[in-house]
């Protein structure tokens, strides 16, 4: 499979006037297309800094990040799409609005690609509800919206920073087993920020375990199941608890 | 329609009464205001010469009306504070915009606008007088200068209180800071642009009357100040009365604005 990035060595600190906060140090991995990878770790350890570096807003103190085998920087942030913890879909912005954002800010509206978001919405449930304001929609559906937002850039790679974590656990599920299916269906590469370890076994195909602030990688769980199973029907596979229990055993573990 | 309760209708109707005995009561504490004032003027306990009467006010104001030199005195005192008014917002504005812009020279101007704030802008009212003269371009200032940094400071405030996160989203759609002010920041900042707005306007008000005090010949300042000069307090209490319909019309042309965009938002 070809190779989208490549993460080598990076460390990353933050700085203030109290002192220095160490969150990622020595991290290295490859994402290939077409993967989905799990990222799970205790909290405050660093995941979201990591996302944040890989989508080119801060750059890493020390070691280097390529996107096809280029240096990563901010104006390759059509090719990576960023879906934060909360929708952050705009009160003042009808759905519609909201989910062409980014392509109002790229100047990319182009008539193909409203159609193409539009084409989106259908799909996926919101068509009826792009003149609403995002409060008249349900946790799932604005989860939807935002992914939608997301897409509308058609980036190649996906990084999600706990995207479910504010839905109640029935819509979590049935939301994480939408996205899964949706990122799958447009055969996107994806990396899945997540303290729930049950919805990386069900999404990702391989889990990075992160030990505590600073960071560091202590071991690549790969995942598989059979193919064109959901994410839901994943877990009533007998091989889900194994997985699981093995990733609770590495983040427990300490060395 | 939908069928509503019996408890609903007890509840409406409760609430109908009440606002009628709140509506019945103001309208009371007003007559009967009014006519105390007129019947201890005519019964003579006090002197219709220092307190004038309801009835003399009256009288005054179609007088003035008739000869319309009324119409020039309200006309401009409202285009003064009209127009500071305006003034105070575009400049807060992009004043605001600069400092947050560039943090480098927000840091440095803030305890200046703080000092200049927590200032009496009534002290300044003098001087300015004195470094522009007496005319209405200096009673304009007068009136942005009460007005103008209290703006920017709430306004800086409320810049600064949009959500980190929302700006980080913006980021990640590959926008620039002038994406974030576009479409975040100044959106968010409507509804406390309003509320901005209508503590402003009575203080441009303010500020307008304390310029007229002392730089002016026309206008409801002067005419209040010339008034008690002369002991022609029909005309002071005349124009107070008038500069009080002026506030609330004001506030309640920014109020019914206000009520218009939270509905195109809802
Ligand atoms: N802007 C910042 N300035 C200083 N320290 C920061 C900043 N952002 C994060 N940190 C610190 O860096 C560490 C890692 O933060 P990060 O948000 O990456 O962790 P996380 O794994 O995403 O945590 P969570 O599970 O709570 O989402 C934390 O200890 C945090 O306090
Ligand atoms: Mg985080």
């Amino acid at each position: 499979m070809e190779k989208l990035m490549e993460i080598s060595h990076v460390s990353y600190s933050y700085h203030s006037m109290q002192g220095e906060t160490p969150a990622l140090s020595n991290i290295n991995f490859t994402v290939h297309k077409g993967d989905f990878l799990a990222i799970v770790g205790p909290s405050g350890c660093g995941k979201s800094t990591l996302l944040s570096l890989l989508a080119g807003l801060i750059e890493p103190e020390h070691g280097s990040i390529l996107l096809y085998g280029q240096k990563l920087f901010q104006k390759t942030s059509g090719t990576i799409g960023y879906m934060l913890q909360h929708d952050h879909l705009f009160e003042w912005r009808t759905i519609e609005k909201n989910v062409l954002l980014g392509l109002e800010i790229q100047k990319k509206l182009t008539p193909v690609a409203r159609e193409k978001v539009y084409d989106m919405l259908k799909t996926y449930g919101l068509y009826k509800f792009k003149n609403a304001r995002p409060s008249q929609l349900s946790g799932g559906m604005r989860q939807r919206a935002a992914l939608i937002r997301t897409l509308a850039l058609e980036p190649e790679l996906l990084l999600l920073d706990e995207p479910f974590s504010a839905l109640d656990y029935q819509t979590r599920l049935t939301v994480g087993d939408d996205i899964g299916s949706i990122i799958k269906k447009e055969q996107k590469t994806a990396i899945l920020v997540t303290h729930d370890l049950s919805e990386a076994v069900s999404l990702g195909n391989r889990i990075l375990v992160l030990g505590k602030r600073p960071a560091t990688i202590k071991s690549v769980v790969d995942i598989s199941f059979p193919e064109n199973i959901s994410p839901l029907e994943r877990r009533n596979l007998p091989e889900f608890k194994d997985y699981f229990n093995k990733i609770w055993k590495e983040l427990n573990h300490d060395e | 329609m939908s069928e509503i309760s019996l408890a609903q209708q007890k509840f409406l109707l409760t609430q109908k009464k009440h606002r009628r005995t709140v509506t019945i009561s103001r309208m009371c504490i007003f007559l009967c205001f009014l006519g105390l004032w007129e019947g201890a003027v005519r019964l003579q306990f006090i002197d219709s010469f220092f307190f004038s009467s309801p009835s003399r006010v009256v009288l005054c104001a179609y007088n003035m009306a008739a000869d319309h030199s009324l119409f020039g005195h309200i006309g401009i005192t409202l285009f003064e504070t009209i127009t500071s008014f305006a003034l105070v917002l575009i400049f807060a504005l992009i004043i605001t915009i600069i400092l947050w812009f560039n943090k480098k020279i927000s840091e440095t101007m803030e305890p200046y606008l703080v000092i200049l704030n927590s200032l009496p802008k009534s002290a300044l009212a003098p001087l300015l007088i004195v470094w522009l003269g007496a005319n209405y371009k200096t009673i304009i200032i007068t009136g942005m200068s009460v007005a103008i940094f209290g703006s920017i400071l709430s306004l800086y405030t409320s810049f600064q209180s949009v959500d980190p996160e929302k700006i980080k989203l913006i980021q990640t759609l590959g926008g620039t800071n002038y994406h974030v002010l576009t479409k975040v920041v100044l959106p968010a900042c409507i509804p406390s642009f309003f509320s901005i707005m209508k503590v402003n306007i009575g203080l441009c008000l303010v500020g307008v009357i304390i310029g007229e005090f002392i730089a002016s010949r026309q206008g409801l300042g002067y005419l209040i100040i010339y008034g008690s000069q002369v002991f022609k307090l029909d005309w002071v209490i005349m124009s107070i009365v008038i500069l009080c319909l002026l506030a609330w019309g004001l506030y309640s042309l920014l109020s019914r604005l206000e009520k218009g965009y939270q509905k195109r938002m809802s």
